[in-house]
């Protein structure tokens, strides 16, 4: 990714370019509703809304702390490990930039922040606690997203190292696919997991979801270009190319083990090709591109089969599909980049082991951020629901709403007397949320 | 032959089934309903309209057994269902006058599927 505008000194805006960023800006805000149609479709009725919520209160809490310093962090010159504060509080953020107004990239890359706190969500959806969540990504996104972004992105040692990430399959899969298998480790399994079987509620959601991240993964992709151009073009292309070929291996493994090609199957091959595709989208030509979706497919597929009779509950295979999709992504990525199709450098050995380096230093680096930023929450609110919340559905006592009430049997209560009356009336439940 | 009918906690049905089929009572009828058991009741906002929910969404069972798996019924359900908390439901057992399976036409007894081995 060419960093639009970070250390322009004088405006030179390219037009095309803006125009484009600023619909793609648009395509990767869509993904966080993507996303929360494609969680909520997953898990059961009783807790579609608190789902739902997670990815979209990422809008709110992520929007801010991105605007107000993660954007610093990750694209303030700073040093090796972090920016600095020159970008704080959106100073010397306008309406000038090199490419692009800076205030058009802050959004940009503000988008992808947020879905990446979104994506951690559907690890440990059904039983944590809301405000744990708001607190855990507000100060995750600062101090595992910001800093990361930087070593790749914004001039820091992955970067300087010689490591592609294209379009975030580093900073924003891996880093959320890592940190939501922590996460779902420290907070545990669902009481009912293993117990009994937890099915998808409404299914068409998630093939909507599905079908809406694919849409905001044009943006994602063919922004990261950061121009309106060729390179623009291929990483659009390939961002068609390579889920499809997921979608035909993932369907042929389905017919050979269960004999049937099923819904939720191809929306989960849809963001593993994605997800793949996402390092290597504007630097590869279109051919590997298929190819980098077929590979992809076979450890994200095993890992997610055996995930399922497992005892480790990433309830809705964060890591699995974004994770390991990353992984194989980042690592292709060092043998098909090609100088002919946008790469500075062609696939080598030594590109290999470069990628290899940049994964393990993600995958440490979330994991470790991501254990103490949860233990540091924890002391402040329990990170988990407690029973009763969770065996009714997390809806009503996190939210006070159901998704699917039929709106009869509810009993007006006088504005006069209802903060009163909801405080009685919830009694233990009041302090669930 | 009895009818027993149950109403219980939706969250609690995946395990009164199990324990049920288990126990070889595989006829069941199941609905999901709304009512009122004298549990506190659920307050939800929306917007700024506070409400209490008079009703809470339930499941019925719908039982036919012979006498010698009535108790057994009734015990499973009683032991799969419960939390402790009000709103656990009822078991309601009523006398059977006459009982048909459609398919042969069979009557009473060998009508109705847990059939005494």
């Amino acid at each position: 990714m060419v960093i639009g505008n970070a250390f322009a000194q004088e405006s030179t805006l390219d037009p095309a370019a803006t125009a484009w960023i600023l619909v793609s800006t648009a395509f990767v805000f869509l993904m966080v509703i993507g996303l929360a149609f494609f969680y909520g479709g997953l898990v059961r009725r009783k807790n579609a809304l608190n789902t739902m919520m997670m990815s979209f209160v990422s809008l709110g809490v992520v929007g801010l702390t991105w605007s107000l310093l993660g954007y610093s962090f990750a694209y303030d010159v700073g040093n090796w490990f972090v920016g600095g504060f020159k970008f704080a509080f959106l100073n010397h953020v306008g309406l000038t930039g090199d490419g692009v107004p800076a205030i058009l990239d802050l959004a940009f890359q503000g988008a992808f922040a947020i879905i990446t706190a979104a994506l951690i969500s559907g690890a440990v959806v059904e039983r944590m606690r809301f405000s744990a969540f708001m607190l855990f990504i507000a100060l995750w996104s600062l101090v595992i997203y910001g800093p990361l972004a930087h070593w790749v992105w914004g001039g820091g040692f992955l970067s300087t190292l010689g490591a592609i990430d294209f379009a975030g399959g580093t900073v924003v899969h891996i880093n959320a696919g890592v940190a939501a298998l922590v996460l779902a480790l420290m907070i545990g399994k669902r009481r009912d997991y293993g117990k009994k079987a937890m099915l998808p509620h409404q299914v068409p959601f998630t093939l909507l979801g599905a079908g809406l991240l694919w849409f905001g993964w044009f943006g994602f992709n063919g922004g990261s270009a950061y121009a309106a151009d060729g390179i623009a073009s291929l990483a659009l292309a390939n961002t068609l190319l390579a889920p499809a070929a997921t979608i035909v291996i993932w369907a042929i493994i389905d017919l050979f083990r269960v004999g049937k090609v099923t819904a939720v199957g191809l929306a989960t091959a849809v963001i593993v090709g994605l997800v793949a595709i996402t390092p290597a989208a504007g630097v590869v030509s279109p051919l590997a591109a298929i190819i980098i979706g077929l590979i992809a497919t076979f450890p994200s597929y095993a890992f997610i089969t055996w995930r399922g009779n497992s005892s480790l509950d990433d309830s809705l295979d964060v890591f699995g599909a974004h994770g390991l999709g990353g992984i194989s992504g980042a690592l292709l990525t060092g043998v098909f980049v090609s100088t002919a199709w946008g790469g500075e450098v062609s696939g080598s050995f030594n590109q290999f082991i470069i990628q290899l380096v940049a994964v393990g230093v993600a995958i440490v680096f979330s994991a470790l951020g991501t254990f103490i930023i949860a233990r540091i929450v924890g002391l402040f609110v329990p990170l988990r629901a407690e029973e009763k919340p969770e065996e009714q559905g997390l809806d009503v006592p996190m939210h006070g709403e159901e998704a699917y009430g039929d709106g009869e049997g509810a009993l007006l209560i006088p504005i006069s007397t209802s903060t009163k009356a909801a405080q009685v009336a919830t009694g233990n439940l009041e302090n669930q949320s | 032959m009895k009818l027993i009918t149950a109403v219980i906690r939706k969250e609690r049905l995946n395990y009164v089934l199990t324990e049920l089929f288990e126990n070889g009572i595989h006829g069941i009828t199941v609905t999901q309903v709304q009512g009122h058991g004298g549990e506190t009741e659920k307050v939800e906002t929306y917007r700024g309209l506070t409400v209490k929910m008079g009703l809470t969404e339930k499941i019925r069972l719908d039982i036919g057994v012979t006498e010698p798996f009535v108790d057994k019924t009734v015990d499973v359900i009683l032991q799969t269902a419960r939390t402790g908390d009000v709103g656990d439901g009822k078991i309601f057992v009523l006398p059977v006058e006459k009982v048909y399976r459609i398919r042969t036409g069979e009557e009473d007894a060998e009508a109705v599927t847990p059939v005494l081995n």
